[in-house]
């Protein structure tokens, strides 16, 4: 589908949401610009009337999200009556989540277990309930850089991811047509062979979650309810590629994949039945794939193209927020003795009291205060604390000793997280070498992850110090955003040899490193440039000194060493 | 509530996942069953499909905390009260698997008054909550590392002791809560407290499967599976029915299944060499190879048994030592190599 179909596609993806919106769900990327605004509009008008409709608010508690006590209903009615949250709410319609970047661990974690389950465990102030909650999901990508994304838990989770960088065509829908569609969707049938090659273009375009493929063929149910069919064609499918494999897509397909066919003893009457349409997988697959292709942004198309292994809508926030009871943001509340420096949240208390006042007066003696609090009903203020530091390694990998030192610094990258937990600190590694400075391992918390991302790092090329450099202020600039501390740690040997604009030339290379050195300065930020070249070079120096970081010539930079100075800053 | 389930025979794969939720099963006093990995890999689907597998046990009439009427020594304060006054009625019932929510507030998870009755009747009476609920059963956390770290205190103190103490407005109730915690989740999202860790007896991990028939098939089964949940269920009945009698048969023979010596010895050595603190590791290595023999029916664990647990019972254990780029399981091989346990 080339730039001109885009429109047509954002129709389709709303069309589908429609018909299956508890099935589907959908991860608008871009959504700050007005075509999120316009799909939106076009979609609940698609949906028929009475829809629930709802829209989650920022920083939402649990009593709001998946319900609680109600209490004034309660003491009302003397006996207790439970409030609906928002998700319960919103069984049978949507629930459009803005801000999906800033969305927590916590938050998405309990979303993505009513997503699955499809209604309410609800678990709280004394009640036990298991309400209906089959609810499209809605996120709304609406990240400013490529380090922020929402949480993978969700994006997992979610069929459509529409890139809303263009206007909804406008061509609307009747009620009666998506009515229609619905009501025969549990019919649609998908032949064997569709689903083979479904998962053959979802392997081939290097997706691992089998979420994906599934989906996939939920999509294509839709689009062939929405088309009348009780069968799902090849048309069908590509749109279900389109919309659901192809902006997961990791990896360009390998050429002269072998068209993937189904297991012959898994399926013994397939092949011999006579099949109504064209329908042999690998045929299938290959239009599958090349509709995947089509649909691509064209940015994303030449990443995958350079072999780069495209993150985006993949990578997620390791969210290793923190409860604190003392700073932070405020997050909840929690039952809990009245101790030292524990803030009490009068309001909670008092709620939690209210209940019991009946009960506590019939025994307490006469002339007792108006409303008798007791210890248990305590409830203690708590925070979401955002206050560790993330330590950025920008390692140098260009030029012969770029593996030694690639090498030592994913040792200390190691060996920091191996005793992060208790510190809830988190790393992450910019290289640089060629052309461009890369971020390789996004901020983390998680051993495993790291570990995932370094293994097997190129080396050699060109010194691009100034492209490192800025890199990392970004990245430093966003994790001051999410309110954590940043501190740096370079580990090259200074000679710049690549210029911002990807020039060769030592001189504007340096030159253009100072400057960006300078711009780091401005955030005021703890650094240190571990000079790693045999004998301290003056480069160097200059660099650490445009940038105001400490500078630590370290000829023989293990793993333990630098581990140590990166602690050194930290604890500064 | 009773949604349909997907039928344990018919996940794709993920044997050694499967393997370890049977050996708990087997034997409880293993200690539970840490699932982590990646995402769609039906960890969830595993443990819920567990329930539908287990065979019922008896159970008290009327107690509140299903108690074991052939186990006195665990019995409630009522059930011990009961015992030797009167006959007691037993029923059968399904073992509990209860879901523990990360969005669970203490009073629940641990209990505390009921309070329909305070309002409406004015009296205290004490609702048991998730823990009672799981006594002899499962209780399951999804996203475990995600657990807010005051329910996880909660969760440590009871594993800990096999019962839960609740005092709220002036009442006190010590009751048994004897579970296998499970819990699964994702390592990206964050690690584990060391001490919540240590819990578990078992410890998988869970990869998507790369190869394209694999893959396909699990497809296949999910679809399956979401159009006609009943027909996918119906098809797998054979399997799942003998699985539960291998279940029944390998609990029955527990008591009788022998972990000889030379096993026990091999199982220290193995903890020794890999250097696992504690005596955690050795007891759960010792349970579990009991657990693995009793569900092959044979009378006796050997070296075979011991190192089929190894990587499970052992993995989550290691001192974590990021230079040594090894993966924990290939580790725990390693060792099995060197003292030529292979």
């Amino acid at each position: 589908m080339s730039a001109d179909h885009r429109p047509e596609l954002l129709r389709h993806a709303a069309l589908l949401c429609a018909v299956d919106p508890g099935g589907l769900g959908a991860v608008l990327t871009r959504a700050t610009h007005g075509g999120a605004r316009d799909w939106l509009q076009f979609l609940r008008e698609a949906l028929p009337e009475g829809t629930p409709w709802r829209r989650l608010p920022s920083q939402v508690p649990d009593s709001r999200l998946l319900g609680g006590i109600d209490l004034g209903a309660t003491l009302a009615a003397g006996r207790p009556i439970a409030e609906r949250g928002l998700l319960a709410e919103a069984d049978g319609g949507m629930l459009i989540i803005p801000q999906a970047e800033r969305l927590g661990a916590e938050t998405a974690a309990r979303l993505a277990a009513v997503h699955d389950a499809a209604e309410v465990l609800l678990e709280r102030d004394g009640l036990t309930h298991r309400l209906p909650a089959r609810v499209g999901l809605i996120l709304l990508d609406e990240s400013a850089t490529d380090q922020e994304a929402p949480p993978t838990a969700l994006l997992d989770r979610l069929a459509l991811i529409i890139d809303v960088d263009c206007r909804i065509a406008a061509e609307g829908i009747s009620p009666e047509e998506i009515a229609a569609a619905r009501a025969l969707l549990p019919h649609v049938e998908i032949p064997d062979a569709a689903i083979a090659a479904i998962c053959g273009a979802a392997a081939a375009l290097g997706i691992a979650s089998l979420r994906a493929p599934l989906f996939a063929l939920r999509a294509a149910r839709a689009a062939a309810a929405l088309a009348g069919r009780l069968q799902a064609e090849a048309a069908d499918l590509e749109l279900a590629a389109a919309l659901v494999l192809a902006p997961r897509a990791t990896c360009m397909p390998i050429e002269q994949e072998p068209a993937p066919q189904p297991e012959p003893e898994q399926e013994p009457e397939a092949t011999s039945d006579e099949q109504p349409t064209q329908l042999d997988s690998g045929q299938l697959a290959d239009a599958i794939l090349e509709a995947a292709l089509a649909s691509l942004p064209a940015n994303l198309l030449a990443n995958l193209a350079a072999g780069n292994n495209v993150q985006r809508g993949v990578a997620g926030r390791a969210g290793q927020m923190t409860r604190s009871l003392r700073r932070g943001r405020p997050s909840g509340t929690r039952a809990g003795p009245l101790s030292p420096g524990a803030r009490l949240n009068l309001v909670a208390t008092l709620r939690a009291a209210v209940p019991w006042q009946a009960l506590r007066r019939h025994e307490a003696a006469k002339d007792t205060p108006k409303i008798l609090v007791r210890r248990g009903d305590f409830r203690i203020q708590r925070f979401k604390e955002q206050m560790g530091t993330t330590t950025i390694f920008v390692v140098d990998a260009s030029g012969s000793a770029a593996l030694g030192r690639l090498a030592e610094a994913k040792g200390a990258v190691e060996l920091l997280l191996a005793e992060c937990y208790l510190r809830r600190d988190q790393v992450a590694v910019i290289a640089f070498r060629g052309r461009v400075a890369e971020v390789l391992l996004p901020p983390t918390g998680s051993l495993v992850r790291a570990k995932r991302a370094l293994a097997g790092l190129p080396g050699g090329g060109g010194t691009p110090l100034a492209s490192a450099l800025e890199a990392a202020t970004g990245l430093a600039l966003g994790e001051q955003r999410r309110g954590r501390t940043p501190v740096l740690l370079l580990l090259t040997d200074g000679r710049a040899n690549v210029a911002r604009d990807g020039q060769g030339g030592r001189q504007r290379a340096e030159a253009d490193a100072l400057v960006a050195g300078q711009a780091f300065a401005k955030l005021q930020l703890p650094a240190m440039l571990v000079d790693t070249s045999p004998r301290p070079q003056p480069e160097a120096r200059r660099i650490a000194e445009a940038m105001r970081a400490r500078y630590l010539p370290l000829p023989a930079a293990d793993s333990q060493r630098l581990q140590r100075a990166a602690q050194s800053m930290i604890e500064r | 509530m009773s949604r349909t389930l997907f039928p344990f025979s018919a996940i794709v794969g993920q044997d050694e996942m499967k393997l370890a939720l049977l050996m708990v099963a087997v034997d409880p006093a293993i200690g539970g069953v840490l699932v982590f990995g990646d995402r769609g890999t039906g960890k969830s689907t595993a443990v819920r499909a567990l329930a539908a597998l287990l065979p019922p046990m008896r159970a008290v009439v009327g107690c509140r905390y299903h108690c074991d009427p052939a186990s006195v020594s665990t019995f409630c304060d009522e059930c011990r009260e009961r015992h030797g006054a009167a006959p007691m009625e037993v029923e059968i019932r399904p073992v509990p698997v209860v879901d523990l929510p990360l969005s669970a507030t203490e009073d629940r998870v641990v209990g505390a008054l009921d309070l329909e009755r305070a309002l409406t009747t004015g009296q205290k009476v004490f609702e048991p909550g998730l823990l009672a609920r799981a006594n002899r059963g499962f209780l399951y956390i999804d996203e475990v590392n995600l657990l807010e770290d005051y329910l996880v205190d909660l969760l440590l103190d009871v594993a800990a002791t096999g019962e839960s103490v609740v005092e709220r407005e002036g009442i006190s109730v010590r009751h048994p809560a004897r579970f296998v915690l499970v819990g699964s989740g994702n390592p990206e999202e964050g690690e584990l407290r060391p001490q919540l860790l240590d819990r578990f007896g078992l410890s998988v991990e869970v990869r998507t499967p790369g190869d394209l028939p694999t893959r396909i098939e699990v497809v296949r089964r999910r679809d399956a599976f979401e159009r006609d949940p009943a027909r996918l269920v119906a098809a797998w009945e054979k399997q799942d029915v003998e699985t539960r009698e291998r279940l029944l048969a390998a609990q029955a023979s527990l008591g009788q299944t022998i972990v000889p010596d030379t096993v026990l010895e091999q199982a220290a050595k193995l903890c020794v060499a890999l250097g696992t603190d504690g005596l955690r590791g050795e007891l759960t290595l010792m349970r579990a190879a009991r657990a693995l023999a009793a569900l092959e029916g044979v009378p006796e664990a050997t070296t075979k048994h011991l190192r089929q647990a190894a990587p499970s019972a052992l993995r989550h254990r290691l001192r974590r030592n990021p230079l040594d780029e090894s993966v924990a399981a290939v580790r725990v091989e390693r060792a099995l190599a060197e003292l030529g346990l292979t």
